[in-house]
């Protein structure tokens, strides 16, 4: 049964497509009269065939897949679907909803800024200006980087780790980025100038899910902090407290 | 870089990166993290991906060095290097038999379990040729080797595979 020399690599090959035109045309003359090799094509064969089902033994969720087509679609206009019912409604509603609606969408704007932030720095292969878990490291490394001054609480003993920071600019006003490890989840925390934004108050406290990110977004003695992350919302918040209480 | 261009080419291949994935990390959840992490890093290099080179296999590609890095993956990465260093003379005394091998591919679970006993460096050998149906180069460049080690990597694999179906096929008839 095994007295063939058959190269076995080469009935491997000849079965990927793999083989060259000729060596192909000779190994199916050497099928024809050698029933061992014969038998063994079949059986190599039947395996291939019934190892097909793993291809779709596992189908990704509706969920999921909306989630990762939502960051990989371009980004479209939101502003048109909610401009409609303000148009049939009465003057006045009309003229609060074009203000409701300006500032939405500067505050989908400065949303969208934020998430690229946290989603190109968890993509970046050099996520940090500033690697230390270490507060005292940190904040004095945004120093004379930034025009304003910021604190951090202590991680030390919380469920959250500081990794990092990087300088990055936000509407072109410099920004601090901080990135916080949440278990497997990464963070992100702005820092930025509240006139630079302009007055539009881009949530309206508490949690928001966005594209499926979780934001936090508030102002204090003209900082605006956003926390962004796909942390479960209690995470985010948990965060946004902590950095509440040392900047109050 | 055309977004729709990246969207239009990358997604038709979520399904098959999701499959892909949860045979490397078997959890569901973790898969998710690669795939996620192989489309955002996918997206933001799209800008030197040169037309014409093949998107799958760099897509595939991302989604493996992704994987090594994991924690999942960092377990296994010594397993890549054990498969390296074992020697091609694999014992024809443990071949199984083409009879033992019909009656094993008859059944759909046994041909799993089979995969997930191997390790990974062979499960993904295995299911980037039979059932992903990638061409030994593009096997090379998603595993970053000669087509030379393809070959016989993929021979080793399937040896294995083999064995393991042997294995099983044993058990379930004591």
């Amino acid at each position: 049964m095994t007295s063939c020399s058959q190269d076995r690599n080469a009935l491997a090959a000849y079965l990927d497509g793999e083989l060259p035109a000729d060596q192909e045309r000779s190994l199916q003359e050497h099928l024809r009269t050698c029933p061992a090799c014969a038998a063994r094509v079949a059986s190599l064969v039947s395996l291939r065939r019934a190892m097909k089902p793993a291809a779709t033994r596992f189908v990704p969720s509706a969920e999921f897949r909306r989630k990762v087509q939502g960051r990989v679609a371009p980004k479209r206009s939101v502003g048109s679907r909610w401009m409609w019912p303000a148009a049939v409604a009465a003057l006045a509603v009309m003229v609060l909803a074009v203000v409701w609606t300006r500032q939405s969408s500067l505050s989908d704007h400065a949303f969208r800024e934020v998430a690229d932030l946290h989603v190109s720095d968890l993509a970046s292969a050099n996520p940090y200006d500033v690697v230390s878990s270490d507060r005292h490291t940190v904040k004095p490394w945004f120093q004379g980087r930034i025009p304003f001054a910021f604190n951090l609480p202590e991680f030390a003993g919380s469920e959250f780790t500081l990794l990092g920071g990087r300088l990055v600019y936000l509407r072109q006003q410099p920004a601090a980025q901080l990135i916080v490890g949440a278990g497997k989840h990464k963070i992100s925390v702005l820092i930025t100038q509240e006139s630079s934004l302009g007055s539009g108050l881009p949530f309206f406290g508490g949690v928001a899910v966005r594209d499926s990110f979780n934001v936090e977004t508030w102002e204090k003695n003209g900082l605006r902090f956003y926390v962004i992350g796909d942390a479960e919302q209690g995470a985010i918040q948990r965060l946004a407290q902590a950095l509440q209480g040392v900047n109050g | 870089m055309d977004r729709a261009f990246f969207e239009q080419l990358a997604m038709p291949l979520f399904d098959q990166l999701y499959n892909h994935a949860c045979w490397l990390t078997g959890d569901r959840a973790d898969a998710e993290d690669l795939v996620q992490e192989t489309y955002a890093k996918a997206l933001k290099g799209f800008g030197s991906f040169a037309e014409g080179t093949n998107l799958r296999a760099w897509l595939f590609r991302i989604l493996r060095n992704a994987f090594l890095n994991s924690r999942s993956g960092l377990k296994q990465k010594t397993e890549y290097l054990e498969d390296e260093e074992r020697g091609a003379d694999e014992g024809v005394a443990h071949e199984v038999t083409p009879e033992a091998l019909f009656l094993a591919s008859e059944s759909q679970d046994a041909i799993f379990s089979a995969l997930e006993r191997l390790p990974v460096a062979h499960r993904e050998i295995i299911l980037l040729c039979d059932v992903d149906e990638m061409s030994y180069r593009e096997i090379s460049q998603v595993l970053d080797v000669p087509a030379g080690t393809v070959m016989s990597r993929l021979a080793r694999a399937r040896t294995n595979l083999r064995k393991e179906l042997g294995a099983g096929t044993k058990e379930a008839v004591r």
